[in-house]
């Protein structure tokens, strides 16, 4: 599904052909499945003809230089760019056989299952407490108090922020360090029940140890979550991720298991990109 | 030489001085490249040299502007003939100020004597101008000397200018405050001498207010007159039935324009509401008086209900119009202030656009919205124009909204109409009721920034 050349066409500038993706874009055990995906900010084609599977129990990292549109396609996988006022997005992302942007699916409903961490920690302006009970309330994942206490509570415990924060719930989480924060938005993600969670450079602005927490975190969440990270760091993805999808100017260059990426990239680009010569 | 000309002169000697002293301090720095050679940049030297023309004269300028006239006077008195010293302080203020009106007449006066003391004052006065002149330019040509003679490479004029201005920043600011300092104080001095006659308890407690009937003599100060009480319950009511109506309908159409609206519609609906805010004020009071007070009437009568021609609720409700703009532009200003990652973390919670508005958006826009809230309040207590036309004067102690009462601002506004003695009580009541409306909105604002500041601090 071949879209004509808009003005700024970046894949253009690519001289993108069919021939992308090289590796191995298909997943044993899919739980999302990209096709033909294209998305447009107005004139700037942003995403072109993605396609690649994201299979059950799987960490993929998202890798390319800036601008390549891995945010884009991020916020495509839970149609976050349904709101932004001239994004234009065709193609299909099934979610466990269903296709999201088919006319059924609620975003509203889309998104319970589908959580996002954003690059800069993003806490409401409330306290610790109803950061994390907000999503689970507007779900109504609780029939009563002590069933939200429970939820709360369980998803401060699994990001390791419980005991941090156990006696200062209600004060407002923008109070927490940079790293709380963040923290606390996985637990506010996790708190909800998704089957997947996004995450945009979820480190980028924490500190190394506030780093390796979240790191940590992410191994343990991929037991029983689906996760998409986007990184800028090489390291990160080859410590926890075991796929890794490479995406230059809009399209899909690799995708293959994390390890023989980083050992045998198939692309030049690729190569070039993770031996530091571009981005 | 008159005040412009001696301005425009000393405006010419600030460019003559900025242009010699850059100058100079060029030649000092060595031509090309001099900058190098010199602590500041040669203009700082050329400001400097100008500040050094122009700040002396300029102050003796202003020293002579306050004094001049009591001078001359003096003179002109101490150079009567000796039956006009004879007179008495009074009588002699009496001539002198006919001697003044003579002078900014055109003609010449019938009375010699007259004639001769206005020649003396004109003349007086011409000379004091010229003296003036002279001086301006001696002091100017000082300060350029002076700024010549401290002028070197090492001289750090920078700072001197940069001095110069924060103290003139200072003095502007120091005039706002002075100002309102001035106000106040003013307005505090005529409310005492109001407590003189009228005790603070009558006044602030008292629950009959009927000035009009202070004015025979005996009656001045006589027991339940000045009661302000009708006055700030009326006050109240008009301010509480206005918010009632601008906050709901300000901070929903708010919401809608910064939360839902497309920006199409939003560049369209905005300035239309904002159109709002620009009609007189006299406007809104004919719209109360003649279509929303006949309406409330058909419609109070036909529930069987008593309502008075002029009623409370039909300025109160115009009056609410008129402020939904503020409220409404002060609170989209702060919705849209909410950082929109915090609304797309929602988003991304799975809220829908109402959750997102109501339980993400709206608190954390609330310090802005109060902010703006706060400031329409003080802008209902001191609204008169709307009042005086849709409420009448009528001081009933009353929280009836069907009924006619009257507010505070309406009052000052009848007590100061028309002649007036200025020392009645009838008309310092009218500076005791400024004091009042100036406390009450001073801690409205008080109350409603402290609120600001801890919501701030608790969400930023
Ligand atoms: N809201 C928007 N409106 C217009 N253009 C946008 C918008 N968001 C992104 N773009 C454009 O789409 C392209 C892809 O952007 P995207 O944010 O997906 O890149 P990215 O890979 O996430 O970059 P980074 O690593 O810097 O975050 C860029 O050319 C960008 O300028
Ligand atoms: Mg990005």
């Amino acid at each position: 599904m071949r879209t004509p050349s808009k003005a700024n066409d970046v894949a253009a500038d690519a001289g993108g052909g069919p021939e992308f993706p090289v590796g191995d874009p298909s997943a044993p055990d899919p739980c999302i499945q990209i096709r033909d995906l294209n998305a447009w900010y107005g004139d700037i084609h942003a995403l072109c003809d993605v396609g690649f599977e994201i299979g059950h129990g799987e960490v993929l990292a998202l890798i390319g230089p800036s601008g390549c549109g891995k945010t884009t396609l991020l916020r495509c996988l839970n149609r976050l760019n349904d709101a932004v006022e001239d994004a234009r997005v065709t193609g299909e992302v099934t979610l466990d056989g269903q296709n999201i942007y088919s006319g059924s699916v609620d975003p509203v409903a889309l998104r319970a299952r589908v959580g996002m961490v954003f690059q800069k920690p993003n806490p409401f302006p409330k306290s610790i407490y109803d950061n994390v009970a907000y999503g689970a309330r507007i779900h109504g994942l609780a029939s009563d108090r002590a069933e939200l206490d429970e939820i709360v509570h369980t998803s401060l415990e699994r990001v390791g922020l419980l005991k941090e924060v156990r006696a200062r719930l209600d004060e407002p989480g923008t109070d927490l360090s940079g790293g709380q924060q963040q923290r606390l938005c996985i637990a506010r993600t996790i708190a909800v029940d998704p089957e997947v969670i996004l995450m945009d450079e979820p480190c980028s602005a924490l500190d190394p140890i506030a780093t390796a927490k979240i790191e940590d975190l992410i191994d343990e969440l991929s037991a029983e979550y689906v996760i998409v990270i986007v990184t800028h760091s090489m390291q990160q993805a080859a410590r926890v991720s075991n796929r890794v999808a490479y995406m230059n100017q809009g399209q899909l260059v690799e995708v293959g298991e994390t390890d023989r990426i980083f050992t045998n990239p198939l692309h030049k680009l690729t190569e070039d990109y993770i031996t530091g010569r571009i981005g | 030489m008159d005040l412009t000309s001696i301005l425009l002169l000393l405006a010419g000697l600030a460019v003559g001085a900025f242009l010699f002293g850059r100058s100079r301090a060029q030649a000092l720095g060595g031509g090309v490249g001099a900058a190098r050679n010199l602590h500041s940049l040669p203009d700082y030297y050329g400001y400097f040299a100008a500040l050094c023309a122009v700040l002396p004269p300029l102050m003796v300028l202003t020293l002579w502007a306050a004094f001049e006239e009591r001078v001359v006077l003096a003179l002109l008195a101490n150079g009567l003939p000796d039956h006009l010293q004879a007179l008495s302080p009074g009588q002699l203020d009496l001539f002198l100020n006919s001697v003044r009106n003579a002078a900014s007449a055109a003609s010449v006066p019938a009375d010699p004597v007259l004639a001769a003391a206005t020649d003396e004052y004109l003349s007086l006065g011409r000379s004091s101008r010229w003296l003036l002149s002279g001086l301006a330019v001696v002091l100017g040509a000082g300060g350029v000397a002076a700024a010549w003679r401290s002028i070197h490479p090492a001289f750090r004029a920078r700072n001197r200018v940069e001095t110069a201005i924060r103290w003139f920043l200072i003095a502007a600011s120091g005039v706002a405050v002075l100002t309102t300092v001035g106000i106040l104080l003013a307005v505090s001095f005529e409310a005492l001498r109001f407590f003189r006659d009228v005790s603070l308890s009558e006044f602030l407690f008292g629950t009959t207010w009927s000035p009009q009937a202070a004015i025979r003599d005996d009656q001045i100060g006589s027991a339940g007159r000045f009661g302000m009480l009708p006055l700030l319950s009326g006050t109240l009511l008009i301010a509480v039935i206005a918010m009632a109506v601008a906050i709901p309908v300000g901070i929903l159409s708010a919401m809608y324009t910064a939360e839902y609206a497309s920006t199409r519609v939003r560049a369209l609906a905005r300035p239309v509401l904002e159109i709002l805010a620009g009609i007189p004020t006299v406007v809104y009071g004919f719209f109360a008086v003649l279509m929303v007070a006949p309406w409330i009437r058909t419609i109070g009568e036909s529930l069987g209900l008593n309502v008075a021609a002029e009623s409370a609720l039909a300025a109160g409700l115009v009056m609410g119009f008129m402020i939904v703009p503020l409220v409404s532009s002060l609170s989209d200003e702060a919705i849209r202030a909410v950082p929109a990652s915090i609304r797309e973390g929602a988003e991304a919670l799975g809220a829908t656009r109402s959750e997102i508005a109501l339980d993400i958006v709206l608190p954390a826009a609330m310090p802005g919205i109060v902010g703006g809230i706060l400031l329409a309040v003080s802008r209902a207590i001191g609204e008169t124009m709307i009042v005086v036309m849709a409420a009448g004067l009528a001081a009933n102690l009353s929280f009836n909204p069907l009924e006619s009462v009257t507010t505070v601002t309406v009052q000052i506004t009848t007590l100061l109409v028309g002649d007036q003695e200025f020392d009645s009580a009838r008309t310092l009541a009218a500076f005791a009721l400024g004091l009042v409306l100036f406390i009450i909105t001073m801690l409205l604002n008080v109350v409603g920034l402290g609120y600001v500041r801890r919501y701030r601090e608790r969400y930023e």
